[in-house]
């Protein structure tokens, strides 16, 4: 037993390890980066953080990710919902093809679509705004949230249903009032999943974008070119960007598991 | 069950039409261009299907489809079995479970151009741990730069990094949904561990693991940030998976028509092996 | 084959339990004669499945041992006891045929392909499943699947004791009685030990030659089932088993008597040494309406088929007698009769009156 734990133990050691390299180095200064070798940094230092908080361009750009990501969150589970409640609860011409079309819709790779991307969405200006980029990504998160959420209303008895509109529920009220509260951690951990695909997504959230909506991660390539590599500011922002993410999935760490256990194939 | 209901179609509607405004469109604009020829001022050509003949043919594209099965080949053999012997090695309750499980799934919230950026420098000789480590303690010489070998190592042991935790999550939930009385069961008649793997887990599993293998099998194929971050496709080509070489194409070198040609045969290569795959895996459900 | 003994077996799934209410299972002596089929009776949570999971060793006792015969198997592994357990839900492996689930057990303990085949055969005839011995068993009826489990059970020849979880559970009412005839059936072919747990008292009393009736982690009763039914031991198995259970009435003792709601009470026989606070415990089937005896007003009667239950109130106590062929009307005053030589006194709920010899 105890021999066992060393698998999962050795793999965390594992991931973290680059994690940690991340997070010394934003704490480093960029003489003592470039310098060579160093476990910890020599001299902390806050500057690099000092740097982003006190530039806009830099923390506008974590806000604009974080409103594109809620934004995309948001929707995409609220259009979800009903559809998720049809393909659980009702047969109805199409239903099969509808629902592995929306899934197909995953396969598609991002590099394909980003100049029609660009094309569409400059032609029905929205471009470079948050609900760009928040559009954009239901193309891979809708069918997500669709599929985790009809397993999740799958395991409700239809009962419940009955149950209410014999008691005089109306169907929008049944579905609020007695529905959601029991699929509860299904909303969860579908709205955790599209937080997350949508979070790490950036090609689209690239190319959708020019001034106003950049996201976070876009910004980042300013290290690159202004002054040699800035690797300090880099690595501070880049520790920035793994906070949104490890808090989200603190909340819903008893579901994650259960989340794609019960979807369908 | 679940009853015939045409009006379903009305709770379907905004899911469908949010999507196809997403899928169809671009496709369709994608389809345009891969039936034409421009030379820019907004003037197309008809070419019917040369496009689609010429990347074929090309030897370009036949490298980069080659390597881009190659590396999607590679990171599947390693993270499904990988991801299974963490699975089971996981323990099944406890104050330990929520900890490991969300250290795990960290790697896969950080921004993909993070990812490429972080595994960037962590591997440069000198000044990243890992370009350290190799060079430095091991005294093996170590640089993606310039040797294709440890920049295919490199590419694979990131994706490794960032996406076993996938197989690992959706495996662990099988295993917690088998009910003990089948491993007391097995115990009492005296079954192997291996027995026990090959007859109870695997079976149980087989769902999810399914999920893992179509969903990796998906994103690996479509990858590009990540390794573009990192390599940017070098040393030469030798990284230069499918959807780099095509955003060159595209983007760097303005072709559309080819380009749209290689999107569309690129899609079609997916989802027929996904297609095959799927069917293959769940054949004996039927 | 062996006679199972266990002694002072205690069990407790905290750490360091401290006072007795930690304990799952309080101090449990039995024998199970070899060949006997037992029943294990009682509610959920009173202890019956950890007990079940002591004797198949995929539990260990906080405190005690487990004798199979004259060997100490205690700290056995519980493929080291030949034991065979059944589960509340069918466990099957899905992936294999019938034939390879029933060859199974066998296969891991090294049997030769010979004594396998002729085994599976026997056993397959015996469940009668031998039509669909190479069919997937993932596709099989649940009362298939539980016959399956069953059999891997039985195909080894070795088994000190096949033990069974309310296997019955998932299995459609209709065929439950087929089940359980079976069952029986299988006892008395191969002789070996069994030990059926269940919340069902039709259950045990149809299946088992003694039944062990527990509540909270103790052994109440152990007798056959008319030992039950005739002369429980507590008030609880009195109350568990019958349909309706035992009247549990309170009382005064005067000497050798009980005085019930100003009443003279006849007993069974003398009272035993054992204090604490009496009850009378009389059986519904044992109390008659009659044109003497005590007052009580009828308070409700329902026919339920065989007989009629009558709800009565004798002063300020509610009790429930059963009548076979005639009933009063709801309302009416009646007089009621306890046959003397089934009432018996019950303090702090063990017996404490012995029968006339």
């Amino acid at each position: 037993m105890q021999k066992r734990a060393l698998i999962p133990i050795v793999y965390i050691l594992f991931l973290m390890t680059p994690i940690y390299w991340l997070v010394s180095m934003s704490f480093k200064t960029t003489n003592e980066i470039l310098a060579g070798f160093s476990l910890f940094p020599q001299t902390f230092t806050l500057d690099s953080y000092i740097a982003i908080f006190t530039d806009p361009t830099w923390y506008w750009g974590y806000i604009n990710s974080i409103i594109y990501v809620s934004l995309n969150t948001l929707l995409s589970v609220a259009v979800a919902l009903p559809a998720a409640y049809a393909f659980s609860r009702y047969r109805f011409l199409g239903d099969k093809q509808l629902f592995f079309w929306l899934l197909t819709n995953r396969m598609a790779p991002a590099a394909v679509f980003a100049l029609p991307f660009f094309q569409l969405y400059s032609s029905v200006g929205i471009f470079d705004t948050h609900l760009a980029v928040a559009l954009a990504h239901c193309l891979f998160n809708i069918p997500l949230a669709v599929w985790i959420l009809e397993g999740f209303m799958r395991s409700i008895p239809k009962e419940l249903d009955e149950t209410a509109y014999v008691d005089g529920y109306s169907f929008p009220r049944f579905f609020i009032k007695v529905f959601l509260p029991n699929i509860k951690a299904g909303v969860g951990v579908a709205a955790f999943f599209c937080f997350m695909f949508s979070w790490v997504e950036m090609l689209l959230a690239k190319t959708l974008t020019a001034v106003e909506a950049k996201p976070i991660a876009a910004v980042m390539t300013r290290t690159a070119s202004s002054a040699g590599y800035e690797l300090g500011l880099l690595a501070a922002a880049g520790t920035l960007t793994i906070i949104p993410g490890a808090i989200v999935i603190w909340f819903v760490r008893n579901y994650i598991a259960r989340g794609f256990a019960m979807g369908r194939v | 069950m679940r009853t015939e209901n045409q009006k379903a179609w009305f709770f379907v509607l905004p899911v469908l039409f949010l999507v196809a405004f997403n899928a169809l469109l671009p496709m369709m604009t994608v389809v345009n261009y891969s039936v034409q020829e421009t030379f820019g001022n907004n003037q197309f050509f008809w070419e019917g299907l040369d496009w689609f003949e010429q990347i074929l043919r090309s030897e370009r594209f036949q490298a980069a489809l080659g390597r881009q099965f190659l590396f999607t080949g590679i990171i599947l053999a390693i993270e499904v079995p990988l991801g299974i012997i963490i699975a089971l090695s996981m323990p099944r309750k406890g104050f330990w479970v929520p900890v490991c499980l969300v250290l795990m799934a960290l790697p896969m919230l950080i921004p993909w151009n993070v990812v490429g950026a972080m595994w960037n420098i962590f591997a440069l000789p000198k000044i990243g741990m890992l370009g350290y480590f190799m060079n430095d303690v091991l005294g093996i010489h170590y640089d993606m730069t310039q040797d294709p070998l440890a920049a295919w190592i490199t590419i694979i042991v990131m994706d490794v990094w960032h996406w076993t935790s996938l197989v690992v999550l959706l495996c662990y939930a099988g295993l917690v949904s088998i009910p003990d009385a089948y491993y007391q069961a097995a115990k009492i008649d005296a079954a192997s561990p291996w027995s026990v793997f090959r007859y109870i887990q695997l079976p149980k599993i087989k769902t999810v693991l399914t999920i893992a293998i179509l969903l990796r099998f998906m994103d690996s194929f479509n990858i590009y940030t990540e390794p573009f971050v990192l390599t940017g496709g070098g040393p030469g080509n030798s990284t230069t998976l499918l959807s780099i070489d095509l955003v060159k194409i595209a983007l760097g070198q303005f072709d559309l028509g080819p380009a749209a040609a290689m999107s569309l045969i690129y899609f079609a290569i997916t989802l027929a092996v996904s297609w095959v795959f799927y069917v293959v895996m769940t054949k004996d459900d039927q | 084959m062996a006679e199972i003994k266990l002694s002072h077996l205690r069990h407790s799934y905290l750490p360091n339990p401290s006072g007795p209410d930690d304990y799952a299972l309080k101090e449990i002596d039995l024998t199970w004669r070899d060949g006997g089929a037992y029943a294990l009776l009682g509610p959920s949570g009173c202890g019956k499945s950890t007990l079940l999971n002591i004797i198949s060793g995929l539990l260990a006792p906080s405190e005690g041992k487990v004798f199979f015969g004259e060997q100490d198997v205690t700290t056995l592994a519980p493929n080291e006891r030949n034991i065979a357990q059944v589960f509340q839900f069918p466990v099957i492996y899905d992936t294999m045929t019938v034939r390879q689930n029933l060859t199974f057990p066998l296969k891991n303990r090294g049997v030769d392909e010979a004594t396998i085949a002729r085994r599976v055969s026997e056993i397959a005839e015996m469940l009668e499943v031998t039509e669909m011995l190479d069919t997937r068993a993932a596709g099989l009826s649940p009362d298939n699947k539980q016959k399956i489990s069953m059999g891997r059970g039985l195909v080894r020849d070795d088994v000190n004791v096949v033990m069974f979880d309310e296997p019955l559970t998932v299995i459609d009412p209709h065929l439950k009685w087929k089940l359980r005839s079976k069952l029986k059936e299988l006892h008395q072919r191969v002789q070996a030990t069994m030990i059926y747990v269940t919340h069902d008292q039709t259950e045990a009393l149809t299946f088992a030659d003694e039944v062990v009736v527990m509540q909270d982690g103790v052994v109440v009763q152990i007798g056959t089932p008319v030992e039950l039914f005739e002369r429980p031991q507590h008030t609880f198995v009195g109350h568990f088993i019958g349909s309706p259970g035992m009247n549990v009435l309170p009382c005064d003792l005067k000497g050798d008597r009980a005085i019930f709601e100003g009443y003279d009470i006849t007993l069974e026989g003398p009272l035993t040494a054992r204090d604490g606070a009496p009850q009378i415990g009389i059986r519904p089937e044992y109390i008659s309406v009659t044109s003497t005896g005590l007052p009580a007003t009828v308070t409700k009667v329902a026919d339920v088929g065989r007989h009629f239950v009558i709800d009565a109130i004798v002063g300020n106590t509610k009790l429930k007698a059963v009548s076979e062929h005639t009933a009063p009307d709801a309302g009416s005053s009646v007089h009621l009769t306890f046959k003397p030589d089934q009432t018996r006194v019950y303090r702090d709920g063990w017996i404490a009156t012995e029968a006339r010899k």
